[in-house]
């Protein structure tokens, strides 16, 4: 099932590149010369089902899906950051609550005490005390929430690195949430239906009393598309997503110029998100 | 033996519907929460456990506490405990049956539950708990009832039974100590991640466990003319105490580290706790009441209990042991759980405050857990006295 899926997505990803010739595609699968010496990938990583994902040790083969964001180039431009969530809760047909109570968020913005606790603001540059930052599942190589779930209801896909939900198998324990170091989850305290305001047939609604969060657009990834807050920051270059295990990505470019931090790295979750502040 | 039940004075009957109501009132609140969803609580995204995972949390100390008396009669042949070890076997069995109806009240989709053991998953902390949660149900239960009939037909118990009384014993120390590892175990959750938790958890389950015993001893004293004997409730008394000191020992601890590093993270909790927590001009401090009161009941209780008159006067006895159990209720039942949110992990603070339902549910399956141990003593005294006629 997961190679079906493995060779969907590499279909998948290559038609798009050869049809529209779409630069910005992200390339979902190894390069050959980065696979680990002697053995073929697919042969070598980990026969796990869709939910077994979890266990795979963190592997230097495969895609590793990550992202950088360029808070400057974000902050550049007025109600970008607000396009990119907006885009997001569109695309995931996220609820609007009135009351915080009740909230679900996937992306959001928040100020950096509070996205990037470890940093001192003490006498902080006004650059970065002014300014809001952009919050998500950081999409950790070793998630702490995929650990704690009871049922493997999320877990880590084999291949992406994508930590994913499958909402029908979550019981709502909320174990997963405690055990986040990053706030990245929600939980659908009652039933969200009636307050999602724009519906997208393309993605399912969830029902109440499961957890959800960012899933990095997996299912448009699998259609060829950019993450929706991707695309949304399109031609800015803000976002930059790709597979941080493939050297020759763009993502990799970046990480290798510019100076970026990542949030808590002192817990060993080793987060996929990065940031340019 | 399950006919005892159903003779008994009028007063039983009595406590068996007040029992019987509050399950009611707790059966409807639960169908309202059930049908809107968890929000009819007052949980939220910052504290995504309350009342329900506190109340569980406690309660598995109560039904590891047992062992305290199972461990001196059949390890060291405490022969004073013969009588009464069955009433904290039958206790652990209700305590036990509230930790089950609270982790299914705190599901979110309770139809799923099943998923746990459809899908096991060996890396999560929760998948052991269920094990050793229903492992040590099936012992008390198996064990109990064996030891029971044994008694009540006047023969020794089979040789077979000692083998699960002693496994037993080890099971009691590993609910508690996985029930601790689901907190410590979390990174980012500064208050829960310490090493003393599981030591923490079990001093205070090896002393509010007996405490409750003590409790129910004397209330079967005067109302079913059941004499646990003098002898076994001072011994009761020594185990409670040291429990006691060691439980507030390893919270001095915690000060410790907290304070003397002076690492942010590791003072915050405890800061909002005890004191209160300052946060953007606002000060946070629901809590602080009940940390107190655990604070001074505890050390209250202690000095009771470690006077002369608590090991002759039952009502010194009685109010020691309350104090003690109210006690590490606040400590364990409120303050643990709900002061690991806090603060969040964007160093936000959200308080909770739980909603009327909440309670309603709440009181429930306490309601409920009185209902099955009233039920088991019930059985317990009457094979007791018809064996002494």
């Amino acid at each position: 099932m997961d190679k079906a899926r493995r060779t969907f997505l590499k279909i998948a990803g290559a038609s798009v590149v050869a049809g529209m010739a779409a630069p910005a595609v992200v390339k979902l699968t190894a390069t050959p010369a980065f696979a680990s010496g002697g053995h073929a990938a697919p042969a070598h990583a980990p026969a796990a089902d869709a939910h077994g994902g979890g266990h795979a040790e963190e592997a230097p083969t495969g895609v590793r899906l990550g992202m950088v964001i360029d808070t400057r180039k974000l902050n550049a431009q007025d109600g970008l950051l607000d396009e990119a969530i907006a885009a997001c809760v569109a695309a995931h047909n996220i609820p609007q609550f009135p009351e915080k109570k009740g909230e679900i968020k996937w992306i959001w913005k928040a100020p950096f005490e509070n996205v990037f606790t470890d940093h001192s603001v003490h006498h902080g540059s006004k650059k970065v005390t002014d300014k809001d930052f952009p919050v998500l599942c950081n999409h950790c190589d070793d998630p702490p929430c995929v650990k704690a779930c009871p049922t493997q209801a999320t877990f880590k896909m084999a291949s992406t690195g994508i930590v994913a939900m499958d909402f029908h198998r979550c019981i709502g324990c909320r174990f997963c949430m405690a055990a986040c170091p990053y706030g990245a989850r929600s939980f659908n305290w009652q039933d969200p239906r009636p307050y999602v305001k724009s519906f997208n047939p393309e993605f399912p609604t969830r029902m109440k009393g499961v957890v959800e969060k960012c899933n990095f657009c997996g299912e448009r990834l699998a259609l060829g598309q950019e993450p929706a807050c991707v695309e949304a920051c399109k031609g800015t270059n803000a976002i930059v997503f790709g597979d941080l295990n493939d050297p020759k990505s763009e993502i990799r470019a970046v990480l290798d110029k510019e100076f970026t931090i990542q949030r808590k790295p002192t817990l060993g979750t080793k987060p996929s998100v990065f940031y340019i502040v | 033996m399950i006919e005892k039940t159903l003779k008994g004075k009028p007063a039983y009957w009595v406590w068996l519907a007040f029992l019987g109501m509050l399950m009611a009132i707790g059966a409807a609140c639960y169908v309202r929460q059930y049908n809107f969803g968890l929000g009819m609580t007052g949980m939220s995204r910052d504290v995504s456990w309350g009342l329900y995972i506190s109340q569980f949390t406690f309660l598995v100390g109560v039904a590891a506490g047992g062992v305290m008396l199972v461990l001196p009669y059949y390890i060291h042949n405490f022969k004073e405990f013969g009588r009464i070890t069955i009433l904290g076997e039958f206790l652990a069995i209700a305590a036990i049956v509230m930790c089950l109806m609270f982790i299914m009240a705190d599901l979110g989709q309770p139809m799923r539950a099943l998923n746990v053991v459809l899908h096991p998953s060996p890396r999560s902390m929760l998948f052991y708990d269920a094990i050793v949660l229903n492992g040590y149900l099936f012992l008390n239960v198996l064990c109990g009832w064996v030891i029971l009939t044994a008694e009540k037909k006047q023969v020794k118990p089979p040789k077979w039974i000692y083998f699960f009384v002693y496994l037993s014993i080890p099971f009691a120390v590993s609910i508690h100590t996985v029930t601790a590892m689901l907190y410590c175990g979390l990174p980012g959750r500064h208050f829960w991640l310490s090493a003393i938790i599981a030591p923490r958890f079990l001093a205070s389950a090896f002393a509010a466990g007996p405490a409750l015993i003590i409790i129910a001893c004397l209330v079967l004293k005067y109302v079913a003319n059941f004499d646990a004997g003098r002898k076994a409730m001072n011994k009761l008394i020594t185990i409670i105490i040291y429990a006691a000191i060691l439980n507030m020992f390893f919270v001095g601890l915690e000060f410790f580290v907290g304070y003397y590093s002076n690492i942010p993270g590791h003072k915050h909790a405890l800061q909002y706790l005890f004191f209160g927590l300052e946060h953007h001009g606002h000060m946070y401090n629901n809590l602080v009441p009940f940390m107190w009161a655990f604070v001074i009941l505890a050390f209250g209780a202690i000095a009771t209990l470690a006077t002369k008159a608590a090991r002759t006067n039952d009502f010194v006895l009685f109010l020691g042991c309350s104090a003690l159990f109210l006690a590490f209720w606040l400590d364990k039942g409120i303050g643990f759980v709900l002061a690991g949110f806090v603060p969040t992990p964007l160093h936000e603070i959200t308080e909770y405050v739980p909603t009327v339902n909440e309670l309603g549910i709440t009181v429930g399956v306490w309601a409920t857990g009185f209902l099955v141990v009233t039920l088991l003593y019930k059985i317990a005294i009457g094979v007791e006295h018809e064996v002494e006629e």
